[in-house]
């Protein structure tokens, strides 16, 4: 009888101690004695904030890391990249403290992560944008103007050759050879491929029918190769070559072409990604302080380039003790700051977030308190 | 004392064997009760394997019928043909290639070997373009399976050439010395004394070739274009189920993860089958051996 008891208290404690760690806190490592002070002013921080998530800013993270953890010498960020996917997932799950996603969490994930995050749920917070060019192996030809019409006639095969009609029509000045197009698309699952898709499925709607995903559409003829950087090689090697890739990875070698934004033409720069991101609406029904945008591929804002990558961090809107709190805050504070993006910008070559984007975002991770 | 040990490790091989195949067992379980539509592909899990499966095998065929012949003269040539000094070097630089990481095999293949096979590619698809593995249009970047076959047979040669060396060198010196006595030239002795002896030993070598062709990951992921299953060699297209893993795990989650999880499964059944013909093949030639 006695014995049952002792059991049953345990349990109670048990239960207690489950609950206290909700949030994702059963990975940390001792928080230590620092993380009283506001993270925000400034002062160090120390303990382990981990998390998972999408491997297309994994040379973005090991900046941040080296970065935050030189600043605040008893602070430990661990990043695994095992995907968007894995990374909401494990948030959602409690075992991590934020998750690194290429797509923001869908509705009925963010009711999910209530039950680990509290009833605030989760938020999305855009740190990480990265421009898509459209980069082709054409010999004497560096740059093109092209419609996502032609672009998605292209990648799907339709339109064969270089001296094309429709590349044509829109580029009247410039000599088009008479060359075979070779589109080469990543053959690893990308969030890139999963952005690109998605232009081409909302901006050449007629052309494009195939769901955005992070894997070419299988149906489609192409080469392929892995990474970044394997297409950019290929492409780079193989006269006619047609592919996407993160505009930082493209060499002088290839040209570029303009995407047709309203009615005029718009290179590929940070400015013009940033840009877009401005002009994309926030999802509206959401937590106040959540930031998921709702990407606009079609928007004729000018100088505004549509095909862009959008990386999240997903944090919990509160976490269950001071010392998470502040090192989360601290870290999210340091990756918007002009410092994160500038490092950001360096080793992964991304778009630093325009200025008033940094200030909302910083604001939404201002927002994350200490559960009551 | 001595045999507890060897006991244990042999034990610890089973357990390990074991505890991998459970694994895959268990965390390919979800993908045989999911409904057909939601694997990728939409028609179950049959047809999304299938393919991947054949291209496997094509990969490692093509690397076969390739470093077979070769390793096996390079092997001959050593033992048997060059001068002691020479061979030992050349010895060296075989075992040597072995101890190449296979990434740099695959960027080779990627960045040299498949620009390179453009120009003959072309010529087979304009020549031989009638037979279907090498009907065009050849691919414009030379990514293709036949390349990945060929960086694989280059990876899979020393191992054959270095077991097989060893087997050839303990070929009965005896039964050499008499057929060189009996008047037969070095070539007759070879196909007479060394050979038959060796056959087993060369079946053995080819098996484990063959095993590293087809787990092969990292160089193919890197030199082939991937695509669906096409019968001709000079196309980009066919993938290979240690590529498809490599490339679409990291981004892998829930049920993906459990299907390419058991792709990695039906690899090792795979492999588990051609060990096991070997060995069966390995035991019926073993009373022709020659060597009892």
């Amino acid at each position: 009888m006695k014995a049952l008891h002792i059991g049953r208290v345990a349990a109670v404690l048990t239960v207690g101690a489950l609950a206290l760690t909700a949030c994702g806190t059963d990975n940390v490592v001792s928080p230590g004695n620092g993380g009283t002070s506001a993270a925000t002013t400034g002062p160090t921080v120390t303990g382990t904030l981990t998390g998972t998530g999408a491997s297309s800013i994994s040379a973005a993270m090991d900046a941040w890391k080296a970065g935050f953890e030189s600043a605040n010498t008893g602070a430990k960020i661990q990043y695994s990249p095992e995907g968007s996917g894995a990374g909401r997932k494990a948030l959602i799950a409690g075992a991590v403290q934020f998750a690194g996603s290429d797509a923001y969490l869908s509705d009925d994930e963010l009711t999910a992560a209530k039950a680990k995050c509290g009833p605030d749920g989760a938020i999305n917070v855009p740190w990480y944008i990265s421009p898509i060019a459209v980069a082709f192996n054409v010999p004497g030809v560096k740059d093109l103007k092209l419609d996502a019409d032609t672009i998605a006639k292209i990648f799907r095969g339709d339109i064969k050759n270089w001296n094309d009609a429709a590349i044509k029509a829109s580029n009247p000045s410039v000599t088009l050879p008479d060359l075979a197009i070779t589109p080469v698309h990543r053959s690893d699952n990308s969030g890139t491929t999963q952005n690109f898709t998605d232009y081409l499925g909302a901006a050449a709607k007629t052309v494009w029918s195939d769901k955005a995903s992070g894997d070419w559409p299988a149906a489609l003829a192409g080469e392929n190769a892995k990474g970044t950087s394997g297409v950019v090689k290929t492409v780079t090697e193989t006269a006619g070559a047609v592919t996407y890739a993160d505009d930082s990875a493209v060499t002088d070698a290839l040209g570029k072409a303009e995407l047709k934004v309203g009615d005029s033409y718009v290179k590929v720069t940070a400015e013009a990604a940033a840009k877009a991101v401005d002009a994309s609406k926030v999802v509206e029904g959401r937590n106040p302080n959540d930031l998921s945008l709702k990407l606009d591929r079609t928007t004729t804002v000018a100088g505004a380039y549509p095909a862009v990558l959008v990386s999240y961090g997903v944090f919990c809107a509160h976490y269950p003790d001071t010392a998470t709190t502040d090192l989360v805050k601290s870290f999210g504070t340091f990756v918007l700051s002009t410092e994160g993006q500038k490092q950001a910008a360096a080793a992964a070559k991304s778009a630093p977030l325009s200025a008033a984007l940094a200030a909302k975002a910083k604001a939404a991770i201002d927002s994350i308190s200490v559960a009551k | 004392m001595f045999s507890g040990a060897a006991l244990g490790a042999g034990a610890l091989i089973v357990a390990v064997l074991f505890a991998v195949a459970l694994f895959l067992i268990v965390q390919a379980l979800p993908t045989f009760s999911a409904p057909a539509a939601d694997i990728t592909g939409g028609k179950g899990f049959f047809s999304y394997i299938f393919p991947i499966v054949i291209g496997t095998l094509i990969a490692a065929t093509i690397a076969l019928l390739i470093a077979t012949p070769i390793g096996v003269a390079v092997a001959l040539f050593i033992s048997h043909y060059a001068p002691r000094k020479l061979a030992r070097g050349l010895g060296y630089v075989v075992d040597l290639l072995a101890a190449i990481p296979s990434v740099i095999y695959g960027a080779w293949g990627a960045s040299f070997l498949a620009s390179e096979l453009k120009v003959p590619y072309q010529w087979l698809a304009d020549n031989l373009g009638w037979i279907p593995i090498f009907a065009g249009p050849a691919s414009s970047t030379g990514k293709t399976i036949l390349t990945a076959g060929i960086v694989l047979a280059v990876m899979v040669l020393p191992i054959i050439a270095s077991l097989t060396r060893e087997i050839f060198l303990q070929a009965p010196m005896l039964h050499q010395e008499a057929a060189l006595a009996l008047g037969a030239t070095r070539w007759e002795m070879i196909r007479m004394a060394v050979l038959p002896f060796a056959r087993g030993g060369i079946i053995s070598a080819v098996m484990l070739g063959l095993g590293r062709a087809l787990g092969e990951t990292m160089a193919v992921a890197l030199v082939l274009s991937s695509g669906p299953l096409i019968a001709s060699l000079i196309r980009s297209g066919n993938q290979t189920i240690a590529a498809e893993i490599a490339l679409d795990f990291p981004e892998a989650f829930g049920l993906r993860m459990h299907e390419l999880i058991a792709a990695g499964l039906v690899l090792f059944l795979i492999t588990l089958g051609v060990n096991m013909v070997a060995r069966w093949i390995i035991n019926r030639h073993k009373e022709f051996s020659g060597a009892n």
